[in-house]
């Protein structure tokens, strides 16, 4: 199979700009007769379908949530890069896409990334526009800070709550065109199956989730923006209901997945409690922005904190190893992602894990608090060799800068993080991997896109912080509604699609019978049990590090518990009813089968790069060792159905950076 | 710890419900929610239908979980969702009601869970600013002042959960509504339009079967996001201005 990922030619600088000008267009006549469904209303979705809806296309947006506000985007806490260098640090496109390259160690496409960090700036007036209240400088301009893997300060934020208020800010703007008709919204609307026509994808069947109806809907186009798969894991910081079944189904149909086994393994999250937990809670990176990673040097030490004997805050400096400002001066606590997960992981394997499991490590703030203290103690004239009073000024700044995730931690853990350092664990975060997708955000199917989390263009094998908010919006606000337009001019003349074409009847009947074999299978396990076993292989076997063995062992234990979930797998209640359990029951049939892939790719990937970490490759210090000469591709999943899933790849060039180890030290 | 769980069952809208008694097992460490995760799966096991309520992030920012807890919209504790309540909050023994949101406004779905639609509804009559994507001046174009920036953002963490409603006597949406009315009236990018707003979000949220505001101030004390009643004083002053000037009927 060719894959073309249809990069317009010219110099990267002007690939876009050049492109943009010369696509072709449809005219607003046309533009009202033509139907265009989009899955998802999170950051990707609601951007879109709001800016579809503006240009005077009919769209229908669908979520299975009550709210479009719901979306997980909504958690996002940290904030969204932009390339304004408003800041005077030398920020500039060419960084913002730089860093991007690196951070993702070399496996993403660099016309796609530039043209990201290109449109970056424009997201940020947009939601300046529509209300997003930005953190502001006592001056009445935009604030930044700095997230991982970067020099410079780029990240605009809105206290932690960017992505609730970058959300509710394409929310609105969705509201608005729901209110002047241009969007109909399908709230509570699941979409299980892609209908696909003549080889155009043409419509979706969605069961509306408080009557268990499925229902048919057409278009000339449809838009995937459903977000990432990172609950294959069981355990993540992605919101309970958060699933690929969307994506998944159109793999049934013949979409490809890219680089399904690249996942993003947060640094910075609270280490997991209990068997009985449901999920895992991120503590945003930028808290690495002053908080100190460590544990103690001495086994004796380490053994007295788990025994409850000796306190954190009892530990002398000289005792403590700042591993990461050990190892990577240069950019210490804020190297990215996947280094500072791995680390943490060495580190408690070594045995200096702080908790009852051994599972944790510190992210200390004192130093932080006193440094802020003292400069406030400086500027309004005190005594800055008062202890109490410094530490005092200091909580205050930390908790205008932290205040709502130093809350929250507390309310999880009931300790107050002011006064003993954080634990901290890495946790299932991200997944970049996703539908493949063209320079257009078209998959192989055409009129099919897919945007946002749920596709795999930009982040590579790591995304950055603050990334994934922009790469969002930038899909939704500043892409799409352009490329669509290069699929959509060759539809002006079809005319509206009909729903009882045979192609829907077989899809409604196919998704009817798969939620009644689910229905009817009657065993003994609940869904839940499932999944959690499911999460416990894929994070065992295909986490934070993999080998060719445990993947092989992994992807056995899969086969045989999704022959066991078919089997054996009991859902209550009634197809024709509000029923949450079968709901998840349909999600995790799919889970069962992305795992499987997950694993594949991982185990065909003999390098280690970003958040793949293949044990056999690494350097003598412990650091992922790339193999650029055989795995400069992205790989590119055919499912294939009942068949073995064929894989395919898309050579990656590198004509603007240089490929080098990516060092942060 | 051993709990008694008196939880409000109803198959749906259209059929009566009732509280049915759960023995339930947790530990202090577990999340509200977790505790009803190991309730569902004992029920389950026992092939019985598991309680239907709902939830998302669990992180306490995406507003929707809405559990009513011995009486209390997100129950006892302030500023904080159900899906941030643990456990070591509540007694070995206790016995715990939970009940769905009661609201003319907000019909129960199933079980625990109700529709909330019609605060969607009331966004889409005004809570917005009217302006295209591509439109926009440099972010930096218009200074805000740090302080008002700051009292927009207050009343933008609005949640949407819908307790300050389930907490009313009347029902009424009124924090909600000015929480959206205050978030943007406050920046000079939603001054503009301030007028037609919250005309328009008003007479929406009196259309939807929302209870009018009598000064009881229960939305605030269950508010999770802790939204001032400052907001309501707001918009009430914004709405008569603005009918004042106003050609609409
Ligand atoms: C705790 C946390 C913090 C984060 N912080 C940051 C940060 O600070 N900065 C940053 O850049 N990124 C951050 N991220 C990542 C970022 O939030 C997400 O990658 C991003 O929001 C995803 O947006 P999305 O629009 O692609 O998908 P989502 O927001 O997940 O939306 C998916 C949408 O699809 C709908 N949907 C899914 N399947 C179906 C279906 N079958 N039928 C109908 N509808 C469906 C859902 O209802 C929802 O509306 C964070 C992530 C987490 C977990
Ligand atoms: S005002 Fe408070 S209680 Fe009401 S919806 Fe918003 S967050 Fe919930
Ligand atoms: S589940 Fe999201 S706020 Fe409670």
């Amino acid at each position: 199979m060719k894959l073309d990922a249809k990069i317009p030619a010219g110099s990267l600088e002007d690939k876009w700009r050049k492109y943009r000008s010369t696509m072709n267009l449809v005219a607003p006549n046309n533009k009202r007769r033509i139907e265009i469904i989009v899955v998802g209303t999170g950051l990707a979705g609601a951007s879109a379908a709001a800016s579809l809806g503006e240009l005077g296309y009919h769209v229908k947006a669908f979520t299975f949530h009550d709210s479009p506000r719901r979306a997980h985007s909504i958690a996002a806490q940290g904030g969204i890069n932009a390339a304004k260098n408003y800041q005077n640090d030398g920020d500039s496109v060419y960084r913002l896409f730089y860093d991007t390259i690196k951070g993702g160690d070399y496996r993403s496409r660099e016309a796609n990334v530039y043209r990201l960090a290109e449109v970056s700036a424009d997201i940020i007036d947009q939601c300046v526009a529509q209300g997003v209240p930005f953190a502001r400088e006592y001056g009445g301009l935009l604030e930044n800070r700095s997230f991982g893997g970067v020099q410079v300060s780029r990240t605009f934020y809105a206290r932690g709550q960017t992505g609730q208020q970058l959300l509710i800010g394409a929310y609105q703007a969705l509201s608005r065109q729901v209110s002047l008709g241009t969007v109909e919204l399908y709230n509570r609307h699941e979409m299980l199956d892609l209908v696909v026509m003549d080889g155009k994808a043409r419509g979706i069947i969605a069961r509306n989730l408080l009557t268990g109806k499925l229902e048919r809907h057409a278009a000339h186009a449809v838009i995937l923006a459903t977000g990432g798969y990172g609950n294959v894991y069981y355990l993540s910081t992605n919101a309970m209901n958060c699933n690929v079944t969307a994506a998944w189904r159109a793999v049934h149909r013949g979409a490809l997945m890219a680089n399904p086994c690249f996942t993003q393994i947060h640094p910075t999250c609270i280490p997991v409690s209990g068997s009985y937990q449901s999920k895992l809670t991120l503590m945003s990176e930028s808290l690495r922005n002053d908080g100190r990673v460590w544990v103690p040097k001495n086994t004796a030490d380490v053994e007295a904190i788990r025994e409850g004997k000796r306190s954190p805050v009892d530990i002398k400096e000289e005792d403590r190893d700042y591993y990461l400002e050990r190892r990577y001066p240069a950019f210490g606590n804020l190297v990215p992602r996947d280094v500072a997960s791995r680390a943490a992981k060495q580190v408690c394997d070594d045995g200096f894990g702080v908790n009852r499991s051994g599972l944790a490590v510190y992210l200390d703030f004192a130093s932080a608090i006193e440094r802020y203290g003292k400069s406030q103690a400086h500027q309004q004239g005190l005594d800055t060799n008062d202890q109490a009073l410094v530490r005092q000024l200091g909580e205050k700044v930390v908790e205008q800068k932290y205040g709502n995730l130093f809350e929250m931690y507390e309310k999880i853990t009931g300790t107050n993080p002011y006064k003993s350092p954080m634990m901290i664990y890495p946790a299932v975060h991200y997944t970049m991997g996703g539908l493949w997708v063209d320079y257009n955000l078209e998959t192989n199917i055409p009129g099919l896109f897919a945007l946002g989390e749920c596709n795999f263009s930009d982040h590579g094998a790591n995304r950055l912080g603050a990334s994934a908010l922009m790469q969002g919006l930038a899909d939704g606000y500043f892409v799409i509604p352009y490329t669509i337009g290069q699929f959509l001019s060759g539809e002006i003349r079809t005319p509206s699609i009909k729903t009882d074409a045979p192609e829907f009847a077989a899809a409604e009947k196919a998704t009817r019978e798969r939620l009644e074999k689910l229905m009817s299978i009657g065993g003994s396990r609940s869904v839940e049990s499932f999944h959690r076993e499911l999460g416990k292989i894929m994070w065992d076997y295909c986490g934070m590090s993999r080998n060719a063995e445990g993947l092989k062992t992994a992807r056995e234990k899969i086969q045989a518990l999704r022959k066991e979930y078919w089997q054996d797998v009991f859902v209550p209640g009634s197809m024709d009813d509000f029923n949450p359990e079968l709901e998840k029951a349909a999600r995790v049939a799919d889970f069962m089968e992305l795992g499987e892939m997950m694993i594949l790719d991982a185990l065909d990937r003999n390098e280690s790069c970003g958040g793949h970490f293949r044990e056999e490759y690494q350097t003598p210090e412990g650091e992922a060792l790339r193999d650029d000469k055989n795995y400069a591709y992205v790989s590119v999943w055919d499912w294939n159905g009942e068949g073995e899933p064929q894989l395919h790849k898309e050579e990656l060039k590198f004509e603007n950076v240089e490929l080098k180890t990516r060092s942060y030290k | 710890m051993k709990l008694t769980l008196k939880i409000w069952r109803q198959k749906s809208a259209q059929t009566a419900g009732a509280f049915v008694s759960y023995p339930v097992e947790a530990n202090e460490h577990m999340s509200f929610l977790e505790m009803l995760d190991v309730l569902n799966e004992s029920l389950v096991e026992k092939r019985e239908e598991p309680v239907a309520f709902d939830h998302d992030c669990r992180e306490g920012i995406c507003g929707t979980c809405d559990l009513v807890i011995n009486g209390r919209p997100h129950g006892p504790l302030p500023g904080t969702t159900t899906c941030q309540l643990h456990m070591r909050h509540f007694k070995d023994g206790e016995t715990i009601t939970i009940e769905p949101y009661r609201a003319k406004a907000f019909p129960v779905v199933k079980d625990l869970v109700v529709d909330r639609s019609a605060f969607d509804r009331v966004i889409q009559a005004g809570g917005f600013i009217s302006v295209n994507t591509g439109q926009a001046p440099d972010g930096n174009a218009i200074p805000i002042e740090k302080d008002i920036a700051a009292q927009s953002f207050d009343a933008a963490a609005c949640i949407g959960c819908g307790a300050c409603v389930a907490a009313c006597p009347n029902g009424s949406a009124m924090l909600f509504t000015s929480a959206k009315v205050s978030h943007l009236a406050l920046l000079p990018q939603g001054k503009v339009e301030h007028n037609r707003r919250v005309i328009n979000m008003v007479h929406q949220m009196d259309k939807e079967g929302f209870g009018f505001c009598s000064n009881i101030k229960a939305c605030e004390v269950e508010c999770p996001k802790e939204i001032s009643t400052v907001n309501i004083a707001r918009m009430n002053r914004e709405y008569y201005s603005a009918m004042i000037g106003s050609t609409e009927k």
